[in-house]
């Protein structure tokens, strides 16, 4: 049966990206442990206002796990304790009475910090444009049954087009790299045929933006795996490397 | 060039400087299984190994593999920091699955680069470097011993079994092996998966194959450092193993 | 009265689309250069909208209101998407799928438009494969196709449990690829507060930008508004949290009609409401009832011990449970459409017969399934289903019964457009949920996808140009003209107004209070007096919101509760609008139930002899009661019957 619990929160405010940040404490009395953790922070905001004082800012939005804006890194990890999930996906049983709770931004160069605990994660978005597709205009394709496709690759391709773009790979990562984001995308097309007729091209332009806006290199240590809360696989980055490896040597 | 310009290319770099270093320290590893049997057959090898000209060239490309490795980690590693910026987090957790090495492999390898510098001074500086400058005796660090350097199991007994320190060189090198194997565990897979030569299966293989690369290699090396410090070299090995 | 001119093409059903497309106008490619088209929202359909237009050659300018066009709510569909391939052959085709979305309309939906949306259905399937979708494939390599309420065929196209997600990816894959190409412009967390009119034509938009605060101004030749619906009236809904109906309100002050705003979807399969902290209700998959048997007890003891938690639904002996929709429904058994899976589930909770603390919950139970199947087979099919209700409510699905209530989920209601999904403003177009079109007064299962995307892809793209071929003269708009100004200052002078207000009480406590009200008295279940009532009570929630309300922080910057209360200012009057809407309809149709019209077996009783319309709402002004028009309903292939999913 869910209690009530009194927790400490650290919660870190900073004014804008050029500010300096710092950490607010808050006491937060009989949060029920059914109540999510975002919920636990809307009790927190509701308070602050009645205060009078600003509520802390941060991003979210479906609330359940599948939007990708949810971004708070909580008592060292990405999305929480909770694997597979993400911050929203979070509830209060995983804390317990007197916890103090640490709640931080994405730190990483690539997502500069908005305002308390909302980052800008555009750049995710400008690697997309720059190769993240299929160049192909709506109409005048083929019928859908025209090419098939080993169930294998399907569900493979899945598993990596999984990805909610939340930023939570970079944000783990200790290099800052979005090597997990980027061949979530490129393995899923190069799995498939449809994708596969620009995939070297596509390999290039991503890892060129990717590179170009400053995220950092992959070394491996699969925290982003570890972290990502929709599970895709390092594999992906093996996946990458080969493609774009063989793209350069094609050159 | 993209193999200097990109993340990928500079990563593959790390990837195949280090995989031509495990390969080095495979060969090196044969050499000193040599020498537990045979003082003679190991000798006859660093003879083969000496002034020569291969020999030398190979040493230089050997070089440049270890200044490349290191000096793309250096860089790499600076690049990194930028990209995480200059806001840490104030708590961080090592998350389940995530190997310690993996985090910390540029300080594993200062750590192997500053017993490299030892053993060099200990052993290459006095054999190859002073065969090529012309030395026919070289003193060791005692001040008394005097031996040839193309004896270079004279160089295992003095350090490893009869020098008054050479229990500290034994320990020393053992901390050496430590930190390499902590190093190659992490090193072998990822140079792997930097190559694109990993999928889902293969992954877990890779991190297996990479785990028994670094306990074979490090642990040879270890048990023959100490079967140096009890026996010597060429000593008997029935003994050796005994005394282990 | 104005006469109501929906501008559908003459000729028969199966020929009107390709008559409309054979002899429209177009717009030459140097002329597409020429002109703006300002895209508001970035779902399936603004997304596809917004990429197919920049493909043709318009210049787009694109708007959301998240950080990425990415994260709009068409992301959290999870069924699956219709289309009438009939890979299956089992007998699908445009008709049948046509059919079965009027019929699961209730037959308040339009016929030419419907029919339009089922022959475009096979086209998005094709796309979205070309786009790199992956959608769930059979052994032999060919895609799969599974079954979902409503229908006698497998018609529906999946991706995992994550359809509407892939869906959207690939159209912003699409849109991406444009923006990329600076073809479309793409403003990121920019929320729309007006539509500009010049001259009686929609020309462009006022937008906030929501980092800086800032009011900006945005000019175009023609304004397409894709912002999805607006059942987060109700505080609690499957809805995203930023989701709301603002955009189609400030189109509906400007001009615009407002069609059928009481029609709004209840889904059946929700976790319950655990607690008044809650700020969502989260949807567990429809699928869950093709093998999940929906129940609660037959005694009244036993629904109390429930409640007092006393018992446990494994308790319960196999005799004492009422599976009330097997029993009401032997045909169609836990499989009936949505809004009459959810009227039954309350039915059964207003009796007492609810089975948590609330007593405002029903059991889906998996036991037979997981008797039948095995543990493991149910685990494959509905597992990440099962652990997230887990997660969530910290009970394990595959020991004890889930507990599911119904919850608002979709607005069938929404701007009225024409068959040119243009609105009553000349220039202003709405597509996808934002719009009333296609579903009347109920939607299937799996037919949002389809809709959002028809729009986006294969309609809008053909009918804005018959709009736009006569703009080609038109030079760019400055956004200088005293229009722009004009909505501008207004807008200005309604934030200035509401931050000064420094009341006591906070945005979400109002927004709850709202939510109170709909789902007392629009929800569900309403009958006159109730509305009536409703009526007077949001008036008096409007009034205590524009005396009570705080705001803190400032006016120029970022401003979530200024945002917020911006959004509520709309809610309040859309959930008025919805009142007006229910109470003028004496008739029990899909998702909308009078308790005063129903058959004596308590299933819903339409009127088709009076109410055979889209009631078309238009502003009359602050304060005052709007006035409705109607678009008469003309079934001319279609015969209307009673829906029956008894046998």
């Amino acid at each position: 049966m869910d209690k009530d619990i009194n927790i400490t929160l650290k919660v870190w405010r900073q004014k804008g990206p050029k500010e300096k940040g710092q950490f607010e404490t808050y006491q937060l009395k009989n949060i029920n442990q059914g109540t999510s953790f975002l919920e636990m922070l809307d009790i927190l905001n509701e308070q602050l206002i009645n205060e009078g004082k600003d509520p802390a800012v941060f991003d979210h939005d479906c609330r359940e796990g599948i939007c990708g804006m949810c971004s708070l890194y909580v008592n060292g990890h990405p999305h929480g304790p909770a694997t597979g999930a993400t911050t929203c996906q979070l509830y209060m049983r995983r804390f317990h009475d007197g916890e103090t709770i640490t709640i931080e931004p994405w730190r990483s160069a690539g997502f500069p910090v908005i305002r308390d605990l909302m980052v800008d994660r555009y750049a995710y978005d400008k690697i997309i444009q720059a190769g993240g597709f299929t160049s192909v205009n709506t109409g005048g394709v083929p019928d859908a049954n025209a090419i098939s496709i080993p169930k294998k690759d399907a569900d493979l391709a899945m598993d990596a087009a999984a990805c909610i773009g939340c930023g939570a790979c970079a944000a783990a990562c200790k290099n800052g790299s979005a090597m997990l984001f980027v061949s979530a995308k490129v393995s899923q097309l190069a799995l498939l045929p449809q994708g596969k007729v620009e995939a070297a091209r596509r390999a290039k332009a991503m890892v060129a933006k990717m590179d170009e806006l400053g995220f950092g290199n992959c070394t491996n240590t699969r925290a982003c795996e570890m972290e990502c809360p929709k599970n895709i696989s390092v594999s992906n980055i093996a996946r990458l490397n080969r493609e774009f490896i063989c793209a350069k040597l094609k050159d | 060039m993209w193999l200097l310009n990109s993340s990928i290319g500079k990563k593959l770099i790390m990837s195949i400087t280090g995989l031509f270093l495990v390969f080095f320290l495979l060969f090196h590893l044969s050499m000193n299984v040599a020498a537990v049997f045979s003082g003679e057959a190991y000798n006859m090898i660093c003879s083969l190994l000496g002034a020569n000209w291969y020999a030398v060239a190979a040493t230089l490309v050997l070089a440049a593999g270890v200044v490349i490795h290191f000096v793309y980690a250096l860089l790499l590693t600076l690049q990194n920091r930028k990209a995480r910026g200059n806001d840490r987090y104030a708590i961080n957790a090592r998350p389940k699955g995530v190997e310690w090495a993996s985090q910390n492999m540029l300080v594993l390898g200062i750590i192997i680069i500053l017993f490299m510098i030892l053993h060099f001074s200990q052993f290459w500086y006095k054999m190859m470097f002073a065969e090529l400058m012309g030395n026919h005796m070289v003193t060791l660090c005692d001040g008394v011993t005097s031996v040839s350097p193309q004896d270079g199991a004279a160089f295992i007994n003095y350090y490893f079994h009869t020098s008054s320190l050479a229990a500290l060189w034994t320990v020393l090198y053992v901390v050496w092996y430590v930190a390499l194997w902590f190093h190659l565990t992490h090193g072998f897979w990822s140079a792997i998966q930097t190559i694109g030569w990993s999928n889902t299966i293969w992954m877990n293989r890779w991190i297996c194959i990479s785990k028994i690369v670094a306990t074979v290699i490090c642990g040879l090396f270890a048990i023959i450092t100490i079967i140096f410090f009890l026996n010597g070299v060429g000593g008997d090995c029935a003994a050796a193993c005994a005394g282990l | 009265m104005t006469q109501i001119d929906s501008k559908i093409p003459q000729g028969p059903l199966a020929e009107k689309w390709k008559n409309y497309k054979d002899h429209q106008k177009l717009v030459n490619p140097a002329n597409k250069r020429r002109l703006d088209v300002i895209v508001v929202g970035t779902g399936l359909a603004g997304a596809s909208a917004a990429a197919s237009l920049a493909e043709m050659g318009f210049n787009v300018l694109n708007f959301c209101i998240q950080d990425s066009p990415r994260r709009a709510h068409s992301i959290a569909a999870q069924g699956g998407i219709n289309a009438a391939k009939n890979y299956q052959n089992d007998g699908d085709s445009v008709y049948r799928l046509f059919y079965d979305t009027i019929k699961g309309g209730d037959y308040r939906a339009r016929e030419a438009n419907v029919y339009r949306l089922a022959e475009v259905s096979n086209s998005i399937i094709d796309q979205c494969v070309a786009q790199g979708v992956p959608f769930a494939r059979e052994y032999g390599g060919l895609l799969d196709n599974r079954s979902f309420g409503g229908a006698q065929v497998s018609r529906t196209f999946y991706a995992r449990g994550q359809t509407g997600q892939q869906l959207l990816l690939g159209a912003y894959s699409a849109l991406s690829r444009m923006i990329g190409l600076n073809k479309v412009k793409m403003y990121t967390r920019h929320e729309m507060l007006d539509v500009v009119k010049v001259d009686g034509r929609a020309r462009g938009i006022i937008a906030r930008n929501l980092i800086t605060g800032q009011i900006e101004r945005f000019s175009a030749h023609a304004v397409v508004v894709a912002t999805g619906g607006y059942v987060n009236t109700f505080f609690l809904s499957t809805n995203a949290m930023a989701s709301n109906g603002s955009a189609a309100w400030q189109c509906y002050k400007k001009g615009a009609y407002f069609a059928n705003p009481c029609m709004v979807q209840i889904h059946p399969t929700c976790v319950p409401v655990h607690g008044d902290y809650q700020s969502k209700l989260t949807l567990m998959s429809e699928s869950l009832r093709n093998d999940g048997r929906i129940w609660v007890p037959k005694k009244l003891e036993d629904a109390k011990a429930l409640q007092a938690g006393t018992k446990k639904g494994k308790d319960i002996p196999e005799a004492d449970r009422d599976y009330y929709l097997e029993r009401r429904y032997p045909a169609f058994g836990n499989l009936v459409p949505r809004d009459v899976a959810s009227r039954a589930a309350k039915e059964r909770c207003d009796a007492g017969f609810g089975v948590n603390n609330t007593g405002l919950a029903v059991f889906l139970d998996f036991s037979d399934a997981i008797n039948r199947l095995g543990k493991e087979v149910v685990k494959q099919k509905y597992g990440n289903l099962f652990d997230m209700y887990e997660e969530i409510t910290n009970d394990d699905p595959y020991e004890t019964p889930m507990m599911i209530y119904p919850a608002l989920h979709y607005s069938m209601g929404g701007l009225w457009v024409d068959y040119e999904l243009q609105t009553s403003i000349p220039g202003l177009f709405a597509i996808g949920e934002a719009n009333f079109s296609d579903h009347g007064a109920n939607r299937l299962g799996a037919s949002a996808l389809m809709q959002g995307l028809a729009d986006g892809y294969f309609v809008l793209p053909y009918t804005i140009q018959n709009y736009l071929s006569d703009q080609i003269q038109v030079p760019r708009f400055s956004t200088d003209l005293p229009e722009f100004a004009e909505s501008e200052k207004a807008i200005k002078d309604r934030i200035k107004k509401l931050m000064s207000i420094k009341g006591k009480e906070s945005v979400d406590s109002i927004h709850k209070k709202l939510g109170h009200i709909m789902w007392e008295y629009i929800g569900m279940a309403r009958d006159a007096e109730g509305l009536k009532e409703a009526i007077q009570k949001l008036k008096d929630l409007k009034k205590e919101f524009w005396t009570n309300v705080f705001i803190p922080g400032q006016t120029e910057d970022l401003n979530v509760e200024l945002e917020k209360a911006l959004r509520l200012v709309d809610f309040i009057e859309i959930g008025t609008l919805m009142a007006h809407d229910a109470l003028s309809r004496a008739e029990s149709c899909g998702g909308h139930f009078r308790t005063e019209h129903q058959t004596k077996e308590g299933e819903a009783l339409r009127h088709d002899d009076k109410f055979m319309y889209v009631s078309c709402w238009e502003y009359q002004g602050e304060d005052k009661d709007p006035v409705m028009l109607k678009e008469d309903l003309n079934y001319e292939f279609v015969v209307p019957q009673t829906r029956n999913y008894k046998k």
